[in-house]
């Protein structure tokens, strides 16, 4: 009897996961056996294979590697400040609530914040450095994500830092250690999870980018995000955007299995 | 000051947003003794712990170190170790490597450390665990790495702080046993915070009795359970008797409406005092025999002996210790020695008890 209801509960939940996870998947799996004329063949990922879409691959997870690195240097130290502050949950409610604008408002914000003629373009006019392109660049690409993806990488970080008994400090400096060798030997290593679990929530979104680089790197960084939107808008290859897809969520699952002992282990 | 002090507190306040922790407190440590800071929660006695390894500063007054003062010198500049109540093991360590930290930060070779890692296990009796990790540990192991890993540094002094509160009382008796061994061995100076008086009595050379951020009494196991100062050591430090009493004359008390012969003076004629005799310096004897004469009231068996409550005419209340047992109701005698009784006066300082006691007692009393 209970064990019935129990499945019955379940139905919603198997819906779900059916309809929009399990079926996508393997549509995408389904279609990327399949050439631009529609005949079935393994072409495309022999063409993944070719230097222009390795190059894709390459640059695609170097920028996610630069974004996830420059976003876990601006997030420990705050992180680290946060769990010092007065008033905490202030400050933390602060840090969370941009994420609570739509991404593509904060896209926009940014192209008239460093477009032609905007702010930083005149500011650093006026103080003789001379106007230079600041949008469309990959350093722009990399501090716009930095900026979107800091309170994802913040809040792992600052949780475990939380968790973390300031008696294990105590001892630390009991035992002769300085600031900076109580750091590196006890708290960083004791805070690896959140760095991990941080790192992970930015460098598989960072990998699949698209919307963003588009408006913020203009051509100027071409991703496997940005490619699969091409192949599926613009040349209608849906099979060559499939594989490159197929690909992306293979490096998700390494990068998963590398950063998380969480989820995947107990599986 | 002695070449035998190590740590002087001089006047040491300590306050904590205006609330005071520690009022005016002065002592002396000496070098290789056993001491016990004891006193309920609350006391401060574990601020006087953390003042000493460096966790906080003195509000007023100076804490030397080996002659040299140290108020201003941060933890991990001190040449004291502690072992924390929760143990604070480094728990991403295993057993070898969080005895060795200490020897890490201060850059040895591994050659160097391993043989005083593989000592210091061995002093606390852990030998062949080092590759074990801490979550594999029961308490008491805990305890004994985190013991090893303070003496690994061979600081002057360790610092407890309430190591054995949580463990179990068997273990907790064999732990006191082994740490009261290897403070002899070490030769080093322990002190030990607790606020279990049993703990205090089997493991110290010297008690510090705090309460309310003072000092109490201070001395040794023996003379404080004695020979307590007041109420609060007398109540605090094992099961007393305390009734009101007036000191008639020199080695002559009265209470409990009866006149008694005791070994105290230095009073003042007919001075209004509290006497203490412990529950177990009671002795029960047939109805009309012995001192006093009680009804019993309860009876409880506690294992080693009998707990009794009586009551005398005067309507005072008498915890008797005995292997004997009563009736409940029954009308029975208590006798005890002279030496039973021990008087103190309201409110006197520790140093006037001192000179007191030492103008009768002379040169036997330590």
């Amino acid at each position: 009897m209970t064990k019935k209801w129990t499945n019955t509960y379940l139905i919603p939940y198997v819906l779900w996961i059916g309809l929009f996870v399990v079926a996508p998947l393997a549509m995408v799996l389904y279609y990327s056996f399949f050439d631009i004329q529609g005949h079935f063949s393994f072409e495309n990922y022999l063409r993944f294979f070719t230097p222009i879409y390795l190059k894709m691959a390459i640059s695609s997870i170097g920028y996610a590697f630069f974004i996830t690195f420059f976003t876990l240097l601006v997030a420990y130290p705050t992180a680290y400040l946060l769990t010092r502050m007065k008033n905490r949950r202030l400050w933390l409610m602060l840090i969370i609530l941009p994420t609570w604008i739509n991404i593509l408002l904060k896209a926009y914000a940014f192209i008239g914040l460093l477009g032609t003629y905007g702010p930083v373009d005149t500011l650093l006019a006026m103080s003789g450095a001379g106007r230079r392109q600041i949008l469309f660049t990959g350093s722009s690409f990399v501090f716009v994500s930095v900026y979107l993806f800091i309170p994802f990488m913040i809040l792992p970080i600052y949780n475990s830092l939380e968790k973390l008994n300031s008696s294990f400090v105590e001892a630390a400096y009991d035992l002769g250690a300085s600031a900076w060798a109580t750091f590196r030997r006890v708290i960083f290593p004791l805070t690896l999870e959140g760095v991990k679990s941080g790192c992970q929530a930015v460098f598989i979104p960072a990998l699949s980018l698209f919307m963003l680089t588009r408006l913020i790197a203009g051509n100027r960084v071409i991703t496997l995000g940005t490619a699969i939107e091409e192949h599926f808008l613009v040349t209608q290859d849906w099979g060559m955007g499939s594989t490159i897809a197929v690909f992306l969520i293979l490096a998700m699952v390494v990068v998963m299995a590398l950063m998380g002992k969480g989820w995947l282990k107990r599986w | 000051m002695t070449k035998k002090t190590i740590i002087q507190f001089d006047h040491v306040a300590k306050r904590f947003d205006g609330e005071i922790i520690l009022k005016d407190i002065s002592f002396a440590i000496e070098r290789g003794k056993f001491y016990t800071l004891l006193g309920p929660s609350g006391c401060g006695k574990t601020t006087i712990l953390r003042l000493i390894a460096g966790f906080l500063e003195p509000s007023e007054g100076t804490i030397t170190f080996d002659g040299r003062m140290v108020n201003k010198i941060p933890p991990n500049k001190r040449q004291v170790n502690t072992v924390f109540q929760d143990y604070a093991l480094f728990p991403h360590l295993n057993v070898f490597e969080n005895v060795a930290f200490g020897l890490r930060i201060n850059k040895l070779t591994n050659k160097e450390i391993e043989p005083r890692v593989k000592q210091a296990l061995h002093f606390v009796n852990l030998d062949g665990y080092q590759n074990r990790e801490i979550a594999e540990l029961s308490g008491g192991q805990k305890q004994r790495v985190a013991i090893a890993r303070a003496i690994v540094n061979q600081p002057q002094v360790l610092l407890l702080d309430e190591p054995l509160s949580a463990l179990d009382l068997k273990l907790r008796t064999a732990m006191q046993v082994e740490l009261r061994q290897l403070q002899r061995r070490l030769g080093i100076t322990f002190i030990f915070v607790t606020h279990d008086q049993e703990e205090a009595l089997a493991m110290s050379d010297e008690i510090f009795v705090l309460n309310q951020g003072k000092i109490e009494q201070s001395g040794s196991p023996r003379s404080i359970y004695d020979e307590p100062i007041n109420r609060f050591v007398a109540d605090f430090i094992g099961e007393s008797n305390i009734i009101p009493g007036t000191m008639l004359k020199d080695r002559v008390v009265s209470f409990a409406g009866k006149t008694f012969d005791c070994v105290d003076q230095g009073f003042d004629e007919r001075e209004a005092v509290e006497i203490v005799i412990r529950p177990e310096d009671l002795e029960i004897k047939p109805h009309g025999e012995g001192l006093l004469q009680v009804r019993i009231e309860s009876q409880l068996f506690r294992g080693v002996h009998y707990e009794m409550i009586g009551k005398d005419e005067d309507g005072n209340s008498w915890m008797i210790h005995s292997t004997k047992s009563a009736r409940i109701g029954e009308e029975i005698g208590l006798f005890f020695e002279p030496e039973a009784i021990h008087v103190m006066r309201h409110g006197e300082t520790e140093e006037a008890f001192d000179r007191r006691l030492e103008s009768y007692e002379g040169a036997g009393h330590d």
